[in-house]
This record gives C-alpha cells, structure tokens and sequence, in this order.
C-alpha cells in the first residue's frame, strides 16, 4: 500500500534536474512577442490611442487597442460554469478596456518580433484619456456621491448577503450579557507564486491553441470560447508544469487576448510573458476584507449572539467576486456555535487591482478578524483565552444543515493539545504574563476550519482514465491539476493501491491536454485528493474488474476468486501467483483469439463535503523601540483526516505557514491615494517574508479519518495559510498588551500602536 | 534580452577612460545589479554601456606601505566580507556589505558600483563615510582624491567627472588604529532588502576603557546622500563610555539628520530610528572596543 507512506514525488527528478517543461521552455522561440499597455489613471474613458509613433520601431507587427476588440463580455472566475444564468459569474471583462476601471488595466497590446522591440513601442504608445474620479476605499465605494464603475451595480455593491441562525434581538436580549466590538483590517497581498503568469497561443487545424500556466485547463477553454465568441470546441487549452498559481491562475488571465492576437495574426504562434510588476498589478490579488464584529457574551464566557460585518473590497472587475467575503462569512458563524449568529457580507467594486481567489478564500481574513476578536473578548474577561475557545468552538457531533458537513471527531482539542504540548504553551503563557522592559515575548494562538470543495454552492465533478500498457503498467490522467503541491504524486499512489500496481508502474500524465485529457475543474478549493480519488477509486476499480475478467480467461478461474497485488494476478483462495499482470498485458494486446486494448475511464459527481481542521500556536519575541517582531517558532497542527503522503502533506503545511507569517507581518500592496497607481509593485518593495524571516515551521497532524471520501481526505492546501496571522497578532499583544487591530503587523503599524498607547 | 545599445569591454583603466570620453552617453557597468534592473525597467532602455568588469587590476585589497587600506574597487561584497585585512582592520565594514540583498547580489555586486550609484541606502556608505573614506579617482590626466563626503554630490550623483572612473577606496591608519565600529541595517526583512534606515558607529576609548576619545557616526536613508552627524559626535568627545552617554548621542544626533516622508517610512519613524540606532550602535561599538556598560 502506498498511501499514507512519503514517497518521493512522481516529478522530483525532472524538476531538481531541470528537465521539466514549462509554458515558456515549450514555447516556439519565433514566437511573436505581446505586450500589454495598462491604463495610467484609476478610472478613465480612453479617448484616443496614438500608434504612429510606436509602429514605427523596428520589429513591430501590429498594435491593437480597445477600439480594435469586439464587445464581447466574458467572465474570468476559475469556477464550474452553471447552466443557471443567476449562478453564473459576472461577465464583465472586453479583452482591452475603453472604460478603464484601475491604474494598470488593460488598454492595448503591441505585438512584435522580440520582447525589447514589443516593450519600446509599449512606451511610445500614447493614451489619451477623459479622467474620472477614482474611489479605492471600500466603504467609501458604497456612498451614494462615490463614482460608479459599473452601471449594473449601484453603489458599486457587487454582492449584499446574509446568513445566520436563531433570533438575534431576541437572544441579546438576556439580562447580564457583555457586549464587545471590535473592527478588523486585513490588507490586498499577491500570491507571488514564482513563475509569473505566461501564455502563448496559435492556430492549428482551424483550432485555436493556447498553452498556459494555468491552474484550470479545462474552465480557461469555456471562458476562451466565451471572449472570442467561438464554440468551446475550437479552443484546445493546454496545461503543462506551472511555477505555482495560488489561486490567482484559478482565473483566465491573459488566454483570451492572446488567443484573439494570434487569431488576428492569421493564426501566427504569440506568446504573451507576463512581468512581475504586471502579475502585482494587472493579474489578481487577495481581497481586502474589513470586519466588524459584535459579540454579546456571559460574563462565565459563554458566547450567546455574534455577528459580523464584511466589507469585502473587489477591486475593479468582478472575478470570483462575492464568494470570498460569503466564505469568510459562512467560517465566522459555524467555528464557535451559539444561539444566534448574524453575517452581513459586501463586496464592493473599487478602482483598485482586481480581487481574485487566493490560497484560504476569504478565511484568512475572517480568522485574523473573529481569532483577533475572541483573543481581545478573553483578556476582557480575564480568561484564558484558550479556555474561552474549548468553551465555544464547534462540539463533536455539530452538523451544517446546508452542506451536511458534520465534526465527527474531537479534532480542535486533539489539534490543541498537539500544539500545546509542542511548543510548551502553559509554561510559556505563565512565563510571559506582565513583563517590562525593551524587549518582551508572548505567545498566542488561533483555530480554523476549513471547506473541501466547492459542494453544494458549485458543481463538483471529476473524470479518469487508464490505460494499461503492454507491461502491465498503466498511463493516469485526470483533469485535476499538478500546480507545485504534489497532487500528481498522491494520484499516483491512490491508483497504484485501488488497481493493485507498483507505484513505479503508475504512469501519471502530469500535462492536462483539453483535446485529451477527461473533463475536469482543476486545481483549487483544496480539492484535489478528495475529488481527485473519488474518480480515481471509481475508475481504478473498473480498470480492475476489466482485467480480472481478462483474467479469467487466461486462468479459468471466477473473477471473484481473483485479485491483482503489487502488479501479479493472484488467486485468493490460496494466495497463489496466478501470472504477472504484465503476462496479461502482453496477452490482451497481441492475443489473436481476443485482443483487448484494457482501459478504463469514469466521471464521479461529488455530492458532499468536509470540515478540516486546524490550529496554530506562534511565540514572538517583540523590540519595542525598534518595532519589530521576531517570530521565534511557529506550529501549525492540522487534521486534515489520513495523508497521503506525510512528507508532501508537511511540506504544503510550510509553504502556508510561510504565507501566513507574510501575511501576518510584512506584506501589503500600497496605493498612491492621489493616482491609484501600485507603489510596490516589485519583490524589493513588497515585503515578501524570506526564509531569513522565518523560524523552523513546525508542521503537526491529527489523522482522523473523513468517512466521506475515498482515501479517508479532506482539505490541506490552504488550510495553512489561514490561522497564522491571527496567532502572531495575539502573541504581540501578550508580549506587549497592544492589540494590533490590522495586518501586516510591520514596523509602521507597531510604531503608531505603541505611541498610541504609551510605550514609546 | 536587454534593450542594450551597445557594450564595449575596456580592457586597462585608460581604455575604460577613453570609451567614456568616446562615448559620453554611456554608464559604466561592473557587475551589473543595478545597471540591468534598470536597463530592464525602461530607466536605461537603450543606453551604451561601458564594462569594466575584465579589469582584474580594479580588484583587491591590500595594505599600502603608510598602512593606508586600499579597497579596489571591483572587489565584491563576498570578497570584502571574507578578506582578512578588513576583518583584521574593519570588520564592521565586512559585516556591512555582508547585508547586502541576497548571496548571489553578494558575489556579483562590488563596493566600487555600490558607492557610484550615489544612493544613500548603500550598505557600504555609512560605514564608508564614518570611516573617513576617500576616493582615489582616475581619467586620461591622472589620478586625484576626494573625501567620501565630497564625492557623494547629491541623490544618485558623485563627483566623477566625463571619462572618469573611481580606482580605489582608501581608509587611512589614523582614521582606523584604535577605532572598533557597528553597523545596523534596519531594513522591513531581514535579507533582499534595502535600508530603511543605516547607521554606523565606531569609537576610540581612551587606554581605561572608560571615555570616549572619539565617536563617529553616519547614517544612510537620513537625508539624500549618507551623512555625518557631527553635533553627535561633538557631543560625546570625552565623556564616559556608558548608557547615558548613549542617551546624549542618540539624542543630538537628531540636530544633524534630515530624513523625509515617503510611501516606504514616514519622517517621524525614520527620526525615531536615527536616534534609537545611533545609541544602540554605539553601546555596541563601545563593548566591541573593550568598555563596560
């Protein structure tokens, strides 16, 4: 069996060699060169866009603007499309913009011999615009004298929810309750995935080809054909190793206007590379969430009514839209249960860069907010705010009515005590209480729970195929994705087991091919093992049976008396080795009484869903005159039910952590208030955490079993990035007694907070 | 691909004076860390470059015979850290460049490229400037001298004239014999990072240890250029080496410092790190000499 061990990764080889292939290795090196003009105010009518000068440059081909492009609206979202017009995402987007809506939309496209020739004449073109007033402030959006940035959306509110259950003004109504308050900032970060965003495209066939760096094949094929208003068919999308997505490539970013370049080019191969200044500023970001939150508490600490308000900032075009903030919000009223929870989501249009997915999808947010919250309602109290936590949070046994997601386990406190007794918490809670002095530590913890998939508000639907070789060894493929986290490697395992294989017989294709390869969503949602093995097992035990019927042929003995373990035919009533499963392979092909070419391939529809669970613990040790926090360790303690691979499962826990530490101290996009336009658009000036900035990340498990699904998963990718910057807030506020009320906690922020409140 | 109108490769200092008369527009390029990123950024599309990166007489580090340090100057950060006549002589200043972005920026960025640019926020700048550098320069006519202070003009311009290159940096016996020094890069991360703020401290104890007979102190991201806070050092000539003493020096170094507000530090938090760094530094600079807080 090879789930649950930590073999190596299918890929390793190639990629630490450098052997693996990306969009850009794989790209014809006479490709023609785009490169986009973006929009030099937040919000503007283009007027007029001068090319004389730029077509001038030696080396360029043609320079299409706003005014070169149909109107044709299409929606970018990574999510499953809904034959239901009203659940289809917001289609919004023209491949160049007349209407431009933030610093660094997308105004023109010069497409040229080279990359040095395509970037002189992107300078020399010349935009003329009609200004309009700007708003980036997401309250300030929702006013009624705020410029509108588009006319279907009053007020610029893309989206209004409520949620929640039991009578709230009944419920605050109990005598004694205290009643506390807070508002929570969290800022617009990028996913700074390592390889930028990059396409190329070309005509094949009377077919349009595009090869992207994508997340979502098989949605960016779909939205393709929506932009160029061609049929679905037409467009072939092909996936090979991407650097890294993090949700911004669960979007269609640049395919379409590279597909509609080459289309206008009589089909000629154009590659369109994305900088990193343009992946800050013209790709997606993490939305901005503010939150106030009320909670009417007993004084023993029980909580009795919360509700939370969110005003989720959009940023200027739709892309995933309300589903962020409507997460948070759905995390916020089930992690501590009471009798009555209200939510109170916005999402609001802003001339700012555009909000898309981003690893945690709106709980990183929501944490930061109701973790920070509970830490501050715990020292009002003078409890300890662990205990106010076991005294709230979700019990064992708590179903959600909506997706039937139920806590089978005692998982929070099994998570808790992992946490507690690895980074010695009781010790260091007692040791840390009021300190003086310069320098003083704290340390400080938060909870989460996370989603599997997207069931029931999206569809959620996977395929796979196998084929068996000549050798008995067998070709994988699923529309789900590899983007980095290992997912190739945890299909190959759970195939290898469901058909009874060696693992090294496994031949996962890696590249996701929408002429070939079965219909599948990608990769997001943290879906990609639960979703992904339900096809696999499903389709794996097909393949299974097809052989063993094969079998019997072979050996004349009933399927049922059969079995396939580590590649051999094998007899069950005696444990004999009937024949090698690479015999029958053999046999199937070349047989001239029956040859069979053995394959299998299956569709499953996943109607359900799961809670995953998590915790972390951070200690900090704070320089009050310097303002600056040094993390001195940080543990993350997941159940995210049996792992696949442990190895792989931990070092996906790191690569959050290390986004959560990010998140929770250094990084912010900034916004010149007077343009609009994107300061740090760099990784010098985005303050990126490096591996200098980070303690050893310490990564712990609870293995409870989800009985849902097929290999006893549930969520792990994002998972980690949600509850660190929460922890770290609430050890600084131990260590120091300020309550930081905003992320990033830098320097800046700490320097305002402690002369406010007299430490410097 | 580089929008690059030309390279010419100089291969001796004169050859490298005359491409640059030959060719006014051009920059000099030695390692390139900045000059790429800004030729890649549009700053210098389609500039001429002039490389003297080939120059192996332009690199090294050696004592002249009045004991003067001479720091060449195609000498990389890597090469200046691990040298044994800085760490004998001034390690701060080892130390310094060693804080420089990331290990590769370290090998192939040099000090001579990292005080032309002219930037305040230089590592080696502040180190240079308390130290009393000076400037050995070269062009067709000959070689002159100027103090670090004179060659640092104004934000991102020295005083080098057409056709000419800087050679050598020198640091004196006198202005080193005795002086321990500290260096503290306050940056938002603690590697790939430019200086919020840089202040560099070194001091002279007196034989017991127990006064200061001389302090000096300059900073970097405290005004346009890096600078001296003479008022500071003033302040502190003769007075007893201890926290107090620290206190007076962080203190009046404010009369001397000019920082600005912009989107990555407001005044207020740069003047509140001039005088925290510039007591911490020379706390440290005082028990690296041998003193007792």
């Amino acid at each position: 069996m090879y789930v649950g061990k930590s073999v190596k990764r299918v890929d390793a080889y190639d990629k630490v060699t450098g052997r693996a292939m990306y969009t850009d290795d794989l790209a014809d090196r006479k490709a023609l060169v785009a490169k986009v003009v973006h929009s030099t105010v937040a919000h503007g009518i283009v007027k007029h866009v001068d090319t004389a000068e730029a077509l001038t440059v030696p080396g360029v081909v043609k320079i299409f603007t706003c005014f070169d492009v149909p109107e044709q609206r299409f929606p970018t979202a990574g999510h499953p499309w809904s034959t239901d017009p009203h659940h289809q995402d917001v289609s919004d987007r023209n491949l160049l913009a007349r209407h431009v809506r933030f610093y660094g939309d997308d105004v023109a496209a010069v497409v040229a011999e080279n990359e040095v020739a395509a970037a002189q004449a992107a300078r020399l073109v010349k935009v003329e615009y009609e200004k309009l007033p700007f708003v980036t402030d997401v309250q300030e959006a929702m006013a009624d004298s705020a410029p509108l940035l588009h006319e279907e959306f009053p007020n610029n509110i893309l989206a209004h929810t409520t949620m929640g259950y039991g009578d709230f003004d009944e419920a605050i109504r109990e005598p004694g309750l205290l009643k506390f308050e807070g508002w929570y900032d969290t800022p617009i970060v990028q996913h700074c995935h390592i390889e930028n965003h990059v396409c190329y495209a070309y005509k094949e066939n009377g077919k349009i080809v595009v090869v992207s760096s994508t997340q979502i094949p098989h949605i960016v094929r779909r939205v393709v054909g929506q932009a160029l208003g061609i049929p679905w068919g037409r467009v072939r999308v092909i996936k090979p190793y991407i650097g890294g997505g993090f949700g911004n490539k669960q979007d269609t970013l640049y395919e379409p206007l590279c597909a509609f370049l080459s289309q206008e080019l009589g089909g000629r191969m154009v590659k369109l590379d994305v900088s990193r200044e343009e992946t800050f500023v013209s790709n997606r970001v993490r939305h901005a969430v503010r939150s106030h939150i009320t909670s009417y508490v007993r004084p023993d600490g029980t909580f009795v009514a919360r509700k939370l308000e969110a005003f989720s900032n959009q940023g200027a075009y739709a892309s995933h839209g309300h589903g962020i903030c409507a997460k948070g919000m759905s995390a916020f009223t089930q992690l501590y249960p009471c009798k009555a929870c209200r939510g109170d989501a916005y999402t609001v249009f802003t001339n700012l860069p555009v909000a898309g997915a981003m690893r945690g999808y709106g709980i990183p947010q929501a944490m930061f907010a109701g973790e920070s919250h509970v830490e501050d309602i715990a020292r009002a109290l003078g409890m300890d705010s662990l205990e106010l936590r076991r005294k709230n949070m979700m019990p064992v046994g708590f179903l959600n009515a909506f997706d039937h997601n139920e806590n089978y386990y005692d998982s929070f406190n099994q998570c808790l005590a992992v946490g507690m007794k690895e980074i010695d918490y009781e010790k260091k809670l007692k040791a840390y209480q009021n300190q003086t002095g310069d320098i003083r530590r704290g340390i400080g913890h938060s909870i989460f729970w996370y989603n599997t998939a997207v069931w029931p508000i999206s569809l959620e639907s996977t395929s796979c195929r196998m084929v068996l070789n000549q050798d008995g060894s067998l070709q994988v493929q699923l529309g789900e994705t590899e983007i980095g986290q290992g997912a190739d490697t945890a299909f190959a395992q759970m195939a290898a087991d469901t058909v009874g294989v060696r693992l090294e017989d496994v031949h996962i294709i890696s590249s996701q091919d929408t002429d070939i390869t079965p219909f599948g969503l990608g990769s997001f949602a943290s879906r990609q093992t639960y979703v992904g093995g339900f096809a696999i097992k499903q389709t794996g035990l097909l393949f299974r049976e097809r052989i063993l019927t094969y079998a019997r042929e072979l050996t004349r003995m009933p399927v049922f008396n059969l079995d396939i373990i580590d590649g051999n035919i094998i007899r069950t009533t005696d444990g004999r080795v009937l024949l090698p499963l690479s015999d029958l392979a053999t046999e199937a092909i070349y047989s001239l009484n029956h040859s069979a070419h053995i394959t299998a391939e299956s569709t499953y529809q996943v109607k359900s869903n799961a809670y995953s669970f998590g915790c972390c613990f951070a200690e900090v040790e704070v320089d009050i005159p310097l303002c600056k926090v040094k993390l001195l360790k940080i543990v993350n303690v997941h159940d995210c039910g049996t792992l696949v691979n442990p190895q792989l499962a931990e070092a996906q826990v790191h690569g959050g952590m290390s986004m959560a530490i990010g998140y929770g101290l250094s990084e912010q996009l900034l916004f010149d208030p007077k343009t609009g336009k994107t300061l740090n658009d760099n990784l010098l000036d985005y303050k990126l955490s490096t591996t200098m900035d980070h303690p050893d990340l310490v990564a712990r498990f609870v293995e409870n079993a989800e009985p849902t699904s097929a290999f006893g998963t549930k969520s792990l990718g994002e998972p980690p990035a949600c509850p660190g910057a929460p922890a770290i807030r609430n050890a600084v506020l131990q260590a120091t007694g300020v309550a930081v009320n905003r992320v990033p906690l830098n320097p800046h922020v700490l320097f305002e907070r402690f002369k406010e409140e007299g430490l410097l | 691909m580089y929008d690059m109108k030309a390279l010419y490769e100089a291969n001796s200092v004169r050859h490298a004076c005359e491409l640059l008369l030959a060719h006014p527009g051009a920059k000099v390029i030695a390692g390139g860390s900045d000059v790429l990123v800004q030729m890649r950024e549009g700053r210098l599309a389609g500039c001429e470059l002039v490389s003297i990166y080939g120059l192996d007489e332009l690199r090294g580090i050696s004592l002249d015979e009045d004991d003067t340090l001479r720091i060449l100057p195609l000498t990389s950060f890597s090469h200046i850290t691990k040298h044994p006549l800085i760490n004998e002589i001034i390690p701060v200043l080892g130390e310094a460049v060693d804080m420089v972005g990331g290990p590769q920026v370290r090998n192939i960025g040099t000090i001579g490229g990292n005080t032309c640019n002219g930037v305040t926020s230089a590592d080696s700048a502040s180190t240079l400037h308390a130290w009393n550098a000076v400037m050995e320069i070269t062009g067709i006519g000959g070689t002159r001298q100027l103090s670090i202070k004179e060659f640092y003009v104004s934000a991102g311009k020295v005083a080098l004239l057409p056709g000419e290159i800087l050679t050598a940096i020198l640091i004196r016996n006198a202005d080193y014999e005795g002086y321990k020094g500290h260096y503290i890069k306050y940056a938002m991360r603690n590697a790939m990072d430019i200086a919020t703020t840089g202040c560099s401290v070194n001091v002279k104890l007196t034989a017991d240890k127990k006064t200061i007979e001389d302090a000096r102190i300059a900073y970097g991201v405290a005004g346009p250029v890096p600078m001296r806070a003479p008022s500071a050092e003033a302040a502190v000539r003769g007075l007893p080496a201890n926290a107090e003493t620290a206190e007076l020096f962080g203190k009046t170094a404010l009369q001397d410092v000019n920082p600005r507000t912009s989107w990555r530090a407001n005044r207020e938090f740069r003047l509140h790190l001039c005088e925290t760094l510039a007591k911490r530094a020379l706390l440290k600079a005082i028990e690296l000499s041998g003193g007792e807080i």
